[in-house]
């Protein structure tokens, strides 16, 4: 091995133990609730937790709406952007980008301020109102990256042709987004979806100020009373990011007509 | 009134005038080529037929029926675009059925009419395949069926064998005409290509600059090109400038040589004027009677294979001409001093 690979190698593990070292440790922690040696005690009581199966549900149940509302936000708007008005893109960018830019504490005051049980629609003031109000929220959160992998995945068809030709054979807008655009970016949106799906499902500071008692208020309120269970719950937690990032690979990769780039 | 009346088209982008007072009447079954070079507007007035660009002014008629303001998803007509633009997530099958379940037919039928589109075509057996498992030709070709298969008033074809390679060009060409032919739709077809408008068209539109320059049978347009702008853009020419004698009696003179048309000329004594003349229709020597005969010698020998293309200096300018290859008669050596001779009836007087 030459001098140059060992230090390569050398950075490569460095990294390594920096990111998998507290999870590794975590994951031990998260193991010794028995004093006797290792066990997954702590998972039992995590996942029968009556609790963490109203809240997890909660929350699954919540996000896949918000994925919902996101497609049917985001597909259409990022597809007449690039097929009627390019010049506003820079625009609609800037306008999805500002989630990030703004703090969500910011956000969620901004909501409780606008929609209180004083003002014209006082949608914190019932449970349906403030799931809503938590609901277009979420939507708002994903924005980012629903539209960039929607938008990415636009460019790699030739919408114009598309729409064009499905408009000559009679078409019309809702068809042709439905059967022609939404499942050739399909895989764009997937890749959007389960980004929000792992942003949704651990959601604090929205929750929390709305309070909506969903996964992300009962990780914390575990974590201030209890000792081996958060380590768990975090393991938890990190196992369904990571399904969803591995999700987004798979789906990339076996999509039935990837294969087709023009 | 035509099948397919464009009345008076006009479309501006801006200040720029693309289409100017275009006029085009075209009869049921008939094949029309526009023909062109990049950016003379051809494909925009496909489009305004398409209804996918909105005329600035003038109408478009279908069967007596005004459809200048109709939505593009109402007109019936079918599309064939360069890009083939097949669904890629959508089977040869699906591809071609699209149009007929949108138009809410049902599955007998749908199945029935994509089956006779694929025999149609010639691709019976590749009904489940995805276009992208396709050649170009196969997917253009399904492009084709599937612009067919609902039935459409007019068909239009914007370029749509630019992106193939020469041979299956040719095959297909062959092939559009001849389902144009058994089905007898209405067709418009845009092409840059002289040899696909000439090789298949009833009538060829030439367009420049947004105008129609001409419109005629091929031949028509070939052999009679009514200006400078046709007759440079179709086929190879040689334009010579000439002053006019005698308008009346149709003298001209070709630097020195004098030469009798023996047809009256517009125009009057003294004028500049210009010739042009087919490469096939010189030929090197002296012809019989009612020949023009120019002396020069050879300037260049291009040998083509089946043609040699000859540049013989008459009069100070280059005409070029064609003579086929014979192998007991090896072409002429650059500098030797040839006569030359061409009908009176195909030396062309343009308008400027």
């Amino acid at each position: 091995m030459t001098g140059k690979r060992l230090w390569s190698w050398l950075a490569v593990v460095l990294g390594g133990l920096y990111f998998l070292l507290p999870l590794v440790g975590m994951f031990d922690f998260s193991l010794r609730m028995q004093r006797d040696g290792y066990s997954f005690e702590a998972y039992r009581i995590v996942l029968t937790d009556a609790q963490f199966q109203q809240t997890f549900g909660y929350s699954v149940g919540l996000a896949l709406l918000t994925i919902v509302l996101g497609i049917l936000i985001v597909v259409p708007t990022a597809y007449f952007v690039r097929l009627r008005f390019p010049g506003l893109r820079p625009i609609v960018e800037f306008i999805t980008l500002l989630p990030l830019v703004i703090p969500p504490i910011v956000i969620v005051f901004g909501y409780i301020r606008i929609y209180n049980t004083s003002s014209i629609l006082p949608l914190t003031g019932s449970w349906w109102g403030t799931n809503i109000l938590l609901l277009f929220g979420y939507a708002t959160l994903s924005l980012p990256y629903m539209y960039r992998s929607v938008d990415t995945g636009l460019r790699t068809i030739d919408i114009a042709s598309l729409t064009e030709a499905a408009q000559s054979l009679g078409a019309g807008w809702s068809r042709i987004l439905a059967i022609v655009i939404l499942p050739n970016v399909f895989v764009s949106v997937l890749s959007g979806a389960f980004l929000t799906f792992a942003i949704v499902i651990g959601e604090y500071v929205f929750a929390a100020l709305l309070n909506v008692n969903s996964f992300g208020p009962y990780m914390v309120w575990m974590g201030g009373n209890r000792a081996y269970e958060p380590s768990a719950l975090a393991v938890v937690a990190f196992i369904i990011t990571w399904a969803c990032m591995g999700l987004i690979q798979l789906f990339t990769r076996f999509s039935k007509f990837s294969t087709v780039r023009r | 009134m035509a099948f397919l009346d464009i009345h008076h088209l006009e479309k501006s982008f801006g200040a720029l005038r693309v289409v100017k007072d275009f006029n085009l009447g075209i009869e049921k079954g008939e094949f029309v080529s526009f023909l062109g070079p990049s950016g003379c507007g051809k494909t925009t007035v496909l489009r305004m037929v398409a209804g996918f660009e909105t005329p600035t002014s003038g109408a478009i008629r279908i069967d007596g029926q005004d459809v200048t303001a109709a939505p593009a998803n109402r007109r019936k007509i079918g599309m064939v675009f360069q890009a083939y633009a097949l669904f890629p997530n959508l089977t040869v099958e699906q591809n071609i059925g699209f149009g007929l379940r949108v138009a809410g037919e049902g599955k007998t039928e749908t199945a029935k009419r994509v089956a006779e589109m694929l025999e149609l075509i010639g691709l019976p057996r590749l009904g489940s395949r995805y276009p992208f498992q396709l050649s170009g030709g196969q997917q253009q070709r399904v492009a084709l069926a599937r612009a067919l298969a609902v039935r459409p008033q007019v068909l239009l074809l914007d370029e749509p064998l630019s992106a193939l390679d020469a041979k299956i060009r040719v095959s297909l060409r062959e092939e559009i005409r001849r389902i144009q032919r058994d089905l007898g739709i209405t067709t418009i077809f845009v092409t840059h290509d002289q040899e696909e408008a000439l090789s298949m068209s009833d009538r060829v539109v030439v367009m420049h600059q947004g105008v129609a320059d001409q419109v005629g049978t091929p031949f028509e347009i070939y052999n009679r090109p009514a200006t400078r702008f046709v007759a440079q853009f179709v086929g190879t020419l040689n334009l010579l400038d000439a002053d006019l004698m005698d308008a009346a009696a149709g003298h001209i003179r070709l630097g020195d040589v004098p030469v009798a048309l023996n047809r009256t000329l517009p125009g009057r004594v003294g004028d500049r004027i210009s010739l042009a003349l087919r490469p096939e229709t010189v030929a090197l020597g002296r012809r019989e009677h009612g020949s023009v005969v120019l002396a020069g010698h050879i300037a260049e020998v291009h040998f083509l294979g089946s043609v040699i293309r000859i540049r013989v200096t008459v009069a100070g300018q280059l005409v070029s001409l064609d003579t086929f290859n014979r192998p007991d008669r090896p072409p002429p050596a650059v500098g030797t001093p040839v006569e030359v001779s061409v009908s009176d009836r195909d030396l062309l007087v343009l308008a400027a």
